[in-house]
């Protein structure tokens, strides 16, 4: 299969010949090299054509994404280029994927800016997702060493400060989209913040697309929702908040709103990641000097993230995300109506909330990262989620998640606030049973009905969707299973 | 109205025998318990007034459950609330806080809005309360 399995790197004056030369001898492949703790590592899976040879398909993406081209060029004799040059180290098989191969990738750190997702991005996955010796390439994980993690910012706010500002401890967090997504004037908008927040949620939130359209001009949309945001947290004497959506056509529109929510008192704003890298990490300077928790909806992400064969792993842009310095990010809610395998999500979580990432195959996590006391991110969840799944969301994502239920507020029979009170009920009898050493995943529907002989909102929840459920096969789970454990 | 900071505010107020089982898994997670009493519940005011020190060493939440009503016999008609630190690294902070004593009468809070430019709006959040002195806020 692999005849260049023993392929030796050309040396001397004969690399430097012109003319074409395999990648693999070019000095891309390099089986004996032994990654630095300093090298960027990138795991790809590729997809070679028929008759293209796998150790050949891998050199060739370490070197164009570092320094080749597709001829020898003698100018590289006036660089450094053995340490310049990506080393594509080891290729393995993909467990019953026939034609795909994992490709192991080591990036001296000097390959790269310090401090720029742009440029990062630039060279890993800038120019080879479409050469042609490939049918399909993936980025599914990158080892980023702790001297290039410590020249990011890093979240802006993180989960801690997050809770201590918000005054607010031992339960995940409660949001709402604010729905429908479109049409609806400043003052009917605010309406709704307004319900939801006083009925028991923490936060509502603009859609990725609410910007400033003829419907709602975003000053209209700013100044309604702070007085309902104000207002609500005078009748419950909590904090609360809503991610006032930022994004605009250019950078100089962004910061306008941003200082005007800020201005108006907002605890959060929000973003698009379609607005790009370098204006990402562009409002988290703003948020980290502004005192300004950061929202990022990962508006766009599924044109690239979802196909197993080709594009970016989630897992990758949530490490991105992370250095880039967002607060918030949305990450699947594995039990509602947007993708989600219950162990690649998992594998999602720990990179937003963990100090140290243990390599875990089973969760798609393929290195040991360190993030160096970055601060953590705050997963979102968000899509098709109800308070009758409450048990099995806090099994599955934790405490420390914003549970965004949008339909599953505003959709209630009896009304906004009704709804918002279901969910805040359910979800303080879920962590309460669960402190108290109660089975949530199994006794879970007996707990919320009990909850429920109390409060009427939450019986009438557990009625309208007690049937609902969104049970689709995935198109992104792990390749690796968990070795079950045998018992002597 | 009825204040609903904390964890567990939209249950049913809290008994002896939930406080310490909530106390109690704080401590099996390794967090100091510690009681705060106030009578400013404004949603900013972190620095509730404490009532001893967090029970670093303590390993049973019955006798979070003693200092609990210790502080109800002084302070029955203030808020009291629990809460649990983590001094684990990345975190060091609070991981638990729920109101355990309440006001007979809670009068909440009212918005003072300052119209300034244009049509924005400063607001500020008052309790009703802080009008008394300290000490004299609640029946």
């Amino acid at each position: 299969m692999n005849d260049l399995s023993d392929a030796k790197t050309v040396t001397g004056a004969k690399r430097y010949s012109a003319g074409v030369m395999k990648y693999a001898q070019m000095g891309y492949w390099e089986p004996d090299y032994t990654p630095k703790d300093t090298d960027v590592i990138a795991l790809f899976r590729i997809t070679p054509q028929d008759g293209v040879d796998a150790i050949e398909a891998a050199a060739a993406v370490a070197g164009e994404s570092s320094t080749a081209t597709w001829t020898v060029v003698w100018t590289d004799r006036l660089t450094a280029c053995e340490k310049y040059r990506a080393k594509a180290y080891r290729v393995d098989p993909v467990p019953n994927s026939q034609g795909e191969f994992f490709a192991y990738i080591a990036y001296d750190l000097d390959l790269f800016e310090p401090g720029s997702i742009a440029n990062l991005t630039a060279s890993i996955i800038g120019n080879v997702f479409g050469f042609k010796p490939l049918k399909a390439l993936r980025l599914e994980d990158m080892r980023l060493p702790v001297a290039y993690v410590k020249t990011f910012q890093g979240p802006a706010t993180g989960i801690v400060v997050e809770r201590e500002r918000l005054n607010c401890y031992g339960r995940p967090l409660l949001g709402a989209t604010v729905k429908p997504k479109l049409g609806l004037s400043g003052r009917n908008y605010g309406r709704v913040v307004y319900e939801a927040l006083r009925g028991g949620l923490d936060f509502t939130k603009d859609d990725e697309n609410i910007n400033s359209q003829a419907f709602m001009h975003w000053r209209d949309r700013f100044l309604y929702c702070m007085e309902a945001v104000n207002r609500a947290s005078a009748a419950t004497g909590e904090v609360k908040g809503t991610y006032l959506n930022i994004t605009a056509g250019t950078m100089e529109e962004m910061y306008e709103r941003a200082e005007f929510a800020k201005q108006l008192g907002s605890v959060v704003i929000m973003i698009d990641l379609v607005i790009g890298y370098t204006a990402i990490q562009s409002m988290a300077k703003w948020a980290r000097a502004n005192d300004m928790i950061l929202h990022l909806h990962r508006a766009g992400h599924s044109t690239y993230t979802r196909q197993r064969s080709h594009g970016v792993s989630f897992r990758v842009i949530a490490k991105w995300m992370r250095l880039a310095g967002v607060d918030h990010l949305h990450a699947g809610t594995v039990v509602g109506k947007l993708e989600g395998d219950p162990a690649t999500t998992r594998g999602y979580y720990d990179i937003f909330r963990e100090e140290f990432n243990p390599m875990a195959l089973e969760n798609g996590i393929f290195f040991d990262q360190d993030w160096a006391s970055l601060n953590k991110m705050m997963p979102v969840a968000s899509g098709g989620i109800h308070a009758g799944q409450m048990h099995q969301l806090l099994t599955y994502l934790g405490e420390d998640v914003v549970l965004q239920f949008g339909g599953g507020t505003i959709g209630h029979p009896h009304g906004i606030a009704a709804g918002a009170t279901a969910n805040r009920v359910a979800l303080e009898a879920m962590v309460f049973a669960r402190n108290a050493g109660r089975d949530i995943w199994n006794e879970g529907e007996d707990i919320l009905r009990d909850a429920a002989r109390t409060c009427t909102p939450l019986k009438q929840a557990l009625d309208t969707w007690k049937d609902v459920t969104f049970d689709y096969a995935s198109t992104d789970a792990p390749d690796f299973a968990p070795t079950p454990e045998v018992s002597m | 109205m009825r204040l609903t900071q904390g964890q567990f505010s939209f249950l049913p107020d809290l008994s002896d025998d939930d406080i310490r089982v909530q106390a109690q898994y704080a401590i099996d997670n390794g967090w100091a318990v510690s009681v705060e009493y106030t009578d400013d519940p404004h949603p900013r005011n972190t620095y509730w007034e404490m009532w001893g020190h967090p029970m670093f060493d303590n390993p049973d939440a019955a006798a979070v459950v003693f200092e609990v009503n210790e502080c109800r016999k002084e302070h029955g008609g203030k808020y009291i609330r629990v809460i649990a630190f983590d001094a684990s690294p990345g975190w060091e902070s609070i991981r638990m806080s729920f109101i355990v004593n309440r006001p007979k009468d809670e009068p909440g809070f009212r918005v003072v809005r300052q119209e300034v430019d244009g049509r924005a709006i400063r607001y500020a959040i008052e309790s009703y309360a802080v009008r008394e002195p300290e000490g004299q806020r609640y029946a």
